[in-house]
């Protein structure tokens, strides 16, 4: 599969607090962008995948976007894996353009957690309620304290990554939260849910995203410079309890990088720059030990000492992922890595020839990674 | 009020069984293996039928979180509170609070408990305790 898709174009809306919008709304907002970005009519999309919204799964959600569009596409499906839906859905994409079912497709998101429902994000999980087990950051607590106990983590290891996040989104226009945190801002921030403080924790955002993926043989018939090659992907599930996984420090996360690597012909040692999903910033430790980016146990004392800024050994989350840019589930993540491997990011990295992405929902229930090459 | 268990076939014998006074899981008659939460079918094997077995109530723990916000009405009171995963001898993992340290002193990844039952409005749950002894 490697090179033979591409992602042809990316759009989105503002992120924040969007009050007055409908998550449909949003989506066609993004894909407006998306195609302008492409260069192409929407009448070419023949596929339209969506990431299930998190505050509001229903039916057929696929249809009532293609509805909402204009378009009868020849494929069409909502996906729910969590925030690991966008970039499975994109690997499902290559796959089914690969295959001939479709030629342009539509990956899109859109959702208004913040003016509307967190309820999601705050639920009873279950028959463990009577004890007091409510909201998704509290599996995510878990994995943290696990994490620390392990490696004996100084606090600061975890807040390298908050307070670099917040120094890219304070360069991005389009960003949620656009606000320096300083390391001592990060160690007396509130805890929620120990051993977890505000910051570890990403936003919630209103905001839509889309991107474009095709062929990379109709890319070059239609002309689009610009487009970027898909060179792997892959995907790794691990269950529904977080209490039953046998290491809660590690996820298959590891084995959707291994699928992705093999299939790019690649290693983390080629990799120059990284977008990782940090809803939580133990998410972005225990991501870059499973990709093979750092050594395990030393993911943040190696962003203190090589650099996760876009000069340092590892550029991470360029654009200020979902602790800064929007808390929104993923596509963001795609879009910055697309920009850093046409050169037109923001905080754009010299020069670079593959960066990896990563996409992961529940409390790290499900995970999915993209690798993606410099145009042609 | 504390939300309550929906009570199915496959899980009205734990429940019974903590309102009784025993901490049971599942075991499989086909091959063996043990588990919590109750299921229909064996997840290692898929062989259905399991049988209950009572724990010993002896385990350790392997990661906990100290609640300092209340994402319920009922649950204002009770802050802090903790919520730990606690490994059975027996294998079988599940949710629990300790009930020594609502903040959790004293607390570390391995630390030997011991079951302590208790009722809460009428509901029994299977609370554990840091077992000192065996330090």
């Amino acid at each position: 599969m490697r090179g033979q898709a591409v992602v042809a174009g990316v759009g989105h809306t503002r992120y924040g607090k969007l009050p007055g919008r409908d998550r449909i709304d949003l989506i066609v907002e993004a894909a407006r962008s998306a195609s302008a970005d492409a260069g192409v009519e929407k009448e070419r999309l023949d596929g339209v995948l969506v990431k299930m919204a998190n505050s509001a799964p229903s039916i057929l959600y696929g249809q009532k976007v293609a509805e909402a569009l204009g378009l009868r596409p020849r494929v069409g499906a909502a996906l729910d894996q969590g925030g690991a839906a966008n970039i499975a859905l994109i690997s499902y994409a290559a796959m089914a353009i690969e295959a001939g079912l479709m030629e342009m497709a539509l990956v899109c998101y859109g959702d208004t957690p913040r003016t509307g429902s967190r309820a999601v994000y705050h639920r009873p999980r279950g028959d463990d309620a009577v004890y007091g087990w409510y909201a998704t950051a509290a599996g995510y607590a878990m994995i943290h304290q696990a994490y620390k106990q392990r490696y004996a983590t100084p606090d600061e290891h975890f807040g390298a990554i908050a307070v670099q996040a917040r120094a890219h989104g304070l360069e991005n226009p389009m960003g949620h939260l656009r606000q320096a945190l300083p390391m001592e801002a990060y160690l007396e921030g509130r805890c929620l849910i120990d051993p977890l403080r505000r910051n570890d924790c990403c936003l919630v955002s209103d905001g839509g995203a889309a991107v474009i993926v095709t062929s990379a043989k109709l890319a070059r018939a239609l002309g689009i410079e610009q487009a970027v090659p898909i060179l792997g992907f892959g995907q790794g599930q691990e269950s529904w309890d977080v209490h039953l996984r046998p290491d809660l420090t590690r996820t298959m996360a590891a084995v959707s990088a291994e699928t992705a690597y093999a299939m790019a012909g690649l290693g983390p040692g080629e990799i120059d720059v990284a977008q990782l999903y940090d809803c939580f910033t133990v998410t972005v430790l225990q991501t870059m030990e499973d990709y093979g980016l750092a050594p395990r146990g030393q993911a943040g004392a190696f962003a203190l000492a090589e650099g996760i800024g876009p000069e340092g050994a590892l550029p991470l989350n360029t654009s200020g992922g979902l602790l800064s840019e929007s808390g929104t589930p993923g596509l963001q993540l795609v879009i910055e890595g697309v920009r850093q491997m046409r050169g037109d990011a923001r905080l754009q990295v010299r020069d670079p020839k593959a960066c990896i992405v990563s996409n992961q929902g529940g409390s790290m229930h499900s995970h999915a990674t993209l690798i993606l090459g410099a145009p042609s | 009020m504390i939300p309550r268990p929906e009570i199915t076939e496959v899980n009205r014998a734990y429940w019974d069984g903590l309102a009784e006074g025993r901490l049971q899981f599942q075991r499989c008659t086909a091959c063996g293996a043990a588990w919590l939460p109750p299921r229909g079918a064996c997840p290692n094997c898929l062989a259905p039928e399991p049988t209950w077995e009572r724990s010993r109530g002896r385990g350790r723990l392997i990661s906990w979180v100290v609640y300092r916000h209340a994402y319920a009405d009922h649950l204002k009171e009770r802050l802090p509170y903790n919520v730990a995963i606690v490994e059975l001898d027996e294998g079988p993992r599940l949710l629990t609070n300790i009930v020594d340290s609502a903040e959790g002193h004293g607390f570390y990844v391995g630390a030997r408990l011991t079951l302590a039952l208790e009722e809460e409005e009428g509901l029994a749950l299977a609370r554990f305790r840091l077992a000192e002894t065996e330090r």
